[in-house]
């Protein structure tokens, strides 16, 4: 078990390299010029270089990426252009946000998920079965930058049951929930019916039914928690995703999170932020990989390293 | 008998989806550029089935056009994503060794990142526009395709018919064209169904940010856009797109479902 972990954990670290590499090339290696991007090309070259220089952009390549790679391990991501203050403390003020409604979506999904994944596999081939399909059909097509306006239309504007956008109370996180956990809602009422149904004809299932426990508890205390597993994986994976998905849905309800913060940098054409931003959500994404790895392996003792 | 059903209710979404992209220009009543600022907003009537955007431009003949921006970008992404894909995975699974392992880890770290992400960082960078989004979701597309592809041909590599057929002279390019490529096509082409769904949702997410189609180019993403903002007083602008969107994925889904179904029976025959 330490071994896959160690494993794990070297195996993560090139990873997050490449990723940091990967965000600074793209920042810096892409052709255009960002100071004239950012100035208007009628900027005084006075002005253009001032700027190169502020931003270090007048340094050869390499030492760009060294001086990013230092700041990076001091958790210094430089400064923003335009608001007055470090790309570090603007993110660690909207990670809250973000966090809580990638919480929300994914609450929302496994609820969702469970309750429509297992009546449909109690109740195979009845209506409740073809409703979760057809539910899970749609969820998937549904992109979110369209979910969120409707369901913005209907329950804020026509039935004016919750509030339009920005976050305060638990009324404001509901549509935005919604919105981003529908695509993982759908996704996992497919897993959890058919995880039960692989389960149900399981012998130990036969052996609790002989025992003359309820249906009740065969169901959801032998037959749900075996089928977990696929559900933890799919559950970890999604997560990471929800994650990014978060960057169009708080955009549509002007959620105050990193999302947002991103799309504003590029708006603005904030380059420091703009990096400091992706590569946050990327890292995020990466670590709740690698937890999802290790939980995976502490839920399912019978999942060993090969040596 | 469902997925018979499933199956041939998606082509027949693909077909209606291709034949309207296809023959836009007699299907559209009006030029989806025509503005007409005496009717902007118009809910939809007799003419104009589905109302008139902020510009009073005919909302049913900018969907119709919306959808080639749909099938071209889906189209062209899907195929340079699966050419790099082959490439890239017919070396790693052919040669093995070194070439694989230097292969894989770079598609591993691409596949690290949440793909959307990235093409929305590319294409913030490189500017806004349909060519970048193009070249920003088939460079980030393409290693799920190699993944397949290598896993396929190392299977095929220990096959008696291309033992035979390198025995006889073939050269790695003759063998895995002719000999591995058309055992490795039914899961490419099942692949590229659901790449060419998710494609279209993120060309409509990139247009939807601002960072796709610009105007006055109809495109469903951006259109949505567009609709935001008359979110109150028309939303009939947000209505319309986005169904049109979902009936494409939905279409996309569904073929690629039954088409994996057929082939996993196939299979177990």
């Amino acid at each position: 078990m330490r071994r896959f972990f160690l494993h794990r954990l070297l195996l993560f670290l090139p990873t997050l390299l490449g990723a940091v590499t990967l965000v600074f090339a793209l920042i810096h290696v892409v052709p255009g010029d960002p100071v004239e991007a950012m100035l208007g090309e009628t900027a005084s070259n006075a002005d253009k270089e001032t700027l190169r220089r502020e931003l270090g952009l007048d340094q050869p390549l390499s030492r760009q990426y060294l001086h990013f790679l230092a700041g990076l391990a001091q958790g210094d991501l430089g400064r923003s252009l335009y608001r007055q203050s470090a790309v570090m403390e603007l993110i660690s003020k909207r990670l809250p946000a973000t966090l809580e409604l990638s919480l929300a979506a994914l609450g929302v999904a496994i609820a969702l998920a469970f309750v429509l994944g297992i009546a449909a596999a109690a109740r195979r081939d009845s209506w409740v079965d073809r409703l979760s399909l057809l539910f899970s059909m749609l969820g998937l097509a549904m992109p979110n930058f369209w979910l969120g306006p409707l369901l913005m239309i209907v329950f804020s504007i026509e039935l004016g049951w919750l509030p339009v956008s920005g976050r305060g109370g638990p009324a404001h996180l509901v549509l935005p929930a919604l919105t981003l956990g529908m695509a993982m809602a759908a996704i996992l009422t497919r897993m959890v019916r058919s995880g039960l149904l692989e389960t149900i004809h399981e012998d130990y299932i036969r052996t609790a039914r002989a025992k003359g426990l309820s249906e009740r508890s065969v169901w959801l205390k032998h037959a749900l928690r075996n089928s977990l597993l696929s559900v933890i994986t799919v559950i970890g994976l999604q997560f990471g995703s929800l994650l990014a998905g978060s960057i169009i849905t708080e955009s549509i309800f002007s959620w105050p999170g990193l999302g947002r913060l991103t799309i504003e940098a590029i708006q603005t054409r904030d380059y420091p932020l703009v990096q400091g931003c992706v590569l946050a959500i990327a890292v995020s994404y990466l670590l709740v990989n690698l937890m999802t790895d290790f939980l995976y392996r502490l839920v399912d003792p019978r999942i060993r390293y090969e040596r | 008998m469902n997925g018979k059903v499933f199956l041939f209710a998606g082509v027949a979404i693909l077909l209606v989806l291709l034949a309207t992209a296809g023959l836009a220009p007699w299907i559209a009543p009006y030029d989806p550029t025509q503005q007409n600022l005496e009717n902007d907003l118009a809910t939809p009537s007799r003419g104009h089935p589905l109302g008139t955007d902020k510009l009073g431009r005919d909302m049913l003949s900018r969907v119709v056009y919306g959808s080639r921006i749909s099938v071209l970008v889906g189209t062209s992404t899907v195929t340079i994503a699966v050419l790099i894909g082959l490439l890239v995975g017919s070396l790693s699974g052919y040669f093995g060794g070194w070439v694989d392992h230097l292969l894989m880890r770079l598609v591993d770290i691409l596949m690290a990142f949440p793909g959307i992400l990235l093409a929305i960082a590319f294409t913030a960078v490189l500017g806004p526009g349909l060519d970048h989004v193009v070249l920003a979701l088939s460079l980030l597309g393409w290693t799920g395709y190699a993944r397949l592809v290598r896993g396929e041909i190392m299977a095929l590599r220990e096959r008696d018919f291309v033992h035979a057929a390198q025995a006889l002279g073939g050269s790695p390019a003759r063998v895995i064209a002719l000999h591995m490529l058309p055992n490795l096509l039914p899961p490419l082409v099942i692949q590229a169904t659901f790449g060419m769904a998710a494609a279209i949702i993120a060309e409509g997410s990139l247009s939807f940010l601002g960072l796709g189609a610009q105007p006055p180019t109809p495109s469903w993403g951006s259109m949505l856009n567009e609709g935001r903002q008359f979110i109150l007083v028309a939303p009939h602008l947000t209505a319309f797109p986005g169904l049109a969107i979902m009936v494409a994925i939905l279409g996309l889904n569904l073929v690629g479902d039954g088409l994996r179904d057929r082939l996993e029976k196939k299979g177990q025959r």
